[in-house]
């Protein structure tokens, strides 16, 4: 009696210790594999940024914790090292970057659209040329049927209205192409408003509205009105959109293959630390406001690995992430740019002075 | 026996319940103190480039880091201002109907429906104002105040359903529940005594609510600024449809902007040192307006009470 006693205390003995002991290597070899990777920033790229992290931690257990908290907020948290990378709408200046021992690269490729209201115009048919948008936006092109937006569309019959411009009322990446793009073709626009996230907005007949769906519904509700978006946003919305005349005098839908074209003609290698918009490129089919989402990351990295692991991600996300982007309305970065920074990674992020990336 | 035993357990719960309800106290105060040092030393930076230029000038142009809040005090004070004009005869009106002219059911009802605004999100207002009365406004209200006014300055320019006009209506109904169902209970709470005496002498419904009035204006006055404080403070249903511009106008159908909308618009991408110790001191602005306003209505509510020779 005593002896089976014994005997079964032992076996429980045994078999406890054995799984505590399975626990132990289980317990090891998922904190092997589980890795976390945090990230906070931009929220125009936070829908594609999701699905890929989804898509990557279901592949490879990584986890891409990504808090989209806005820009700024991207900006200051990488500069604070709370975060593995931060994600910037508009680029950071080589300066700024130097002096805080960042580097920055195009992760995704947007653009903005200019949408109108106008009755019994076919969408997608109103031509505007850069000089004409930025007067408009100006208060100096009060009527759709001014002279010069008549010359540009001989073939519309443009009603006697007033135009209402309409514009983002929070700080927005969008805001910054925009505005970006009509100080590089109108000088006025550069020498009086300039381009940021928020500008002081010339007071012409405007109003502003919350986030591209406070645009839209302006743009929809008010006659005459003129207003812009997201191309995703415009795409998803059927908006009535307008043409743009490019750098080469091209008149350019807004499309995938136009914020391609534009991103693959932009000249990328010349541009230090890319700091490179996107507006007003080079090309016959280049939409001219298109403009790039930026990753921005530590050029010293403390762990060797961790820092790897963020590169693996994103070096997925160009390879393998495209279709995603697309189905989401958002233009990849063209192969030749993802090469070149890939190139970039290897020459610049160090761990101990050793490249973090040698693929 | 228990009794004999009892008074020295409840002088110590005594002394302990007092502690708590000190400790409880001064947390607000320590709070509100924190609050205060934190805005303040947040715009130090804002405080010392803008100085007293910050309360005066009506430039807000994050290109060239130029900030001033002239126009979103205005809105601020204005938008809130409109929504008082609106609520606060209509809380009246509405309270007198529950407690005098209602029967119990109606009243009843009618009660929990008004309880039930107070309880929706201000982003639904938001959402509301924006999609549903902001158009209405636009083909509407806003073509007929135009017209019946002879374009009076106050209603000029195109009607674009948002604007400092339409924020007003949006936040008086959105204080509306709080102001009325506070003054139904103060009608409540007039003593039927008062309200028999009135009638005895033969006043009419209309002078016996005169009477209830005078008897509860101090109520009232709480109440107006209970709805006075929630509105200055309201950013989500604002921000929708108040339009964003900072600029002032004598058109109340043209778009405005208030210190909370300009926040939440804003701060998100808020980058550059000065632009967001400038948006902090908005913050602190709005802090000191607030406390302004509860120090003058305590030093209104002392008048009344003296005029109404009420202790």
């Amino acid at each position: 009696m005593r002896f089976r006693m014994f005997i079964i205390a032992g076996l429980a003995l045994a078999l406890s210790l054995g799984l505590v002991a399975c626990k132990k290597q289980e317990g090891k070899t998922a904190k092997a594999q589980a890795k976390v990777i945090n990230g906070a920033g931009a929220t125009f790229p936070y829908p594609i940024y999701a699905q890929w992290a989804y898509k990557y931690e279901k592949l490879t257990r990584t986890k891409i914790n990504y808090q989209s908290i806005g820009s700024g907020g991207g900006v200051a948290q990488i500069k604070a090292k709370t975060v593995d990378f931060g994600a910037s709408d508009a680029p950071l200046t080589p300066e700024e970057l130097n002096e805080s021992g960042l580097i920055q690269f195009p992760m995704v490729i947007g653009g903005v659209v200019p949408v109108v209201n106008l009755a019994n115009i076919i969408a997608g048919s109103l031509k505007l040329s850069p000089e004409v948008l930025a007067d408009i936006y100006l208060g100096k092109i009060k009527k759709w049927n001014d002279a010069r937006i008549k010359q540009l569309n001989p073939g519309i019959n443009l009603p006697n209205k007033s135009i209402t411009v309409v514009h983002r009322a929070d700080g927005s990446g969008t805001t910054w192409i925009f505005t970006n793009y009509l100080s590089k073709v109108s000088d006025e626009w550069k020498e009086k408003v300039g381009f940021g996230k928020a500008v002081a907005w010339p007071k012409a007949n405007n109003v502003a509205g919350k986030g591209n769906e406070g645009v839209a519904s302006f743009v929809k509700n008010v006659d005459g009105a003129i207003g812009y978006v997201e191309f995703a946003y415009a795409l998803q919305n059927k908006m009535n959109y307008v043409q743009l005349k490019n750098k080469e005098g091209k008149y350019v839908k807004p499309m995938i293959e136009s914020f391609q074209a534009a991103a693959a003609n932009a000249d990328w290698v010349n541009a230090p630390c890319y700091y490179l918009v996107l507006t007003d490129q080079p090309g016959a089919n280049s939409w001219p406001i298109t403009g790039a989402s930026f990753i921005l990351m530590h050029k010293k990295q403390q762990d060797k690995k961790q820092a790897r692991t963020v590169l693996e991600f994103f070096d997925w996300c160009y390879r393998h992430g495209a279709d995603l982007a697309v189905k989401l309305d958002y233009v990849p970065v063209p192969e030749e740019v993802y090469n070149l920074v890939e190139a970039t990674w290897k020459k610049e992020i160090k761990a101990n002075g050793q490249p973090v990336w040698d693929k | 026996m228990k009794l004999l035993l009892e008074p020295s357990t409840q002088t110590r719960n005594d002394g302990i319940f007092r502690l708590l309800t000190i400790v409880a106290a001064s947390f607000i105060l320590l709070i509100m103190i924190l609050l205060f040092i934190e805005l303040l030393s947040n715009s130090w930076l804002s405080l010392e480039k803008f100085g007293l230029q910050f309360l005066l000038t009506n430039v807000w142009d994050p290109v060239r880091q130029e900030f001033g809040a002239l126009s979103s005090l205005y809105g601020t004070l204005v938008s809130t201002l409109i929504a008082m004009l609106i609520a606060v005869p209509l809380s009246l009106v509405i309270a007198l109907f529950l407690v005098e002219m209602a029967p119990p059911m109606v009243s009843k009802f009618f009660g929990m429906a008004i309880e039930l605004l107070a309880a929706i999100p201000s982003i639904i207002y938001g959402m509301w104002g924006l999609f549903v009365l902001a158009p209405l406004m636009a083909k509407y209200v806003q073509p007929f105040l135009q017209k019946i006014s002879g374009n009076l300055f106050l209603f000029k320019g195109p009607p674009m359903g948002i604007g400092m006009f339409t924020a007003g209506i949006i936040l008086a109904i959105m204080v509306l529940p709080f102001i009325s169902s506070v003054m139904r209970e103060v009608f409540l709470m007039v003593p039927n005594v008062v309200k028999e005496s009135a009638v005895g002498m033969g006043a009419t419904t209309w002078e016996m609510v005169k009477v209830m009035v005078r008897y509860g204006i101090q109520g009232m006055i709480g109440a107006t600024f209970i709805g006075l404080s929630r509105a200055i403070g309201e950013t989500m249903a604002v921000t929708f449809v108040i339009g964003n511009s900072h600029s002032i106008s004598t058109s109340l159908f043209a778009p405005a902007n208030s210190i909370t909308a300009t926040l939440a618009n804003e701060f998100t991408e808020a980058s550059e040192p000065v632009y967001l110790s400038a948006l902090v001191e908005l913050g602190l602005l709005l802090f000191v307006v607030t406390f302004i306003i509860q120090m003058v209505s305590q030093l209104w509510l002392k008048r009344v009470q003296k005029r109404m020779g009420v202790q």
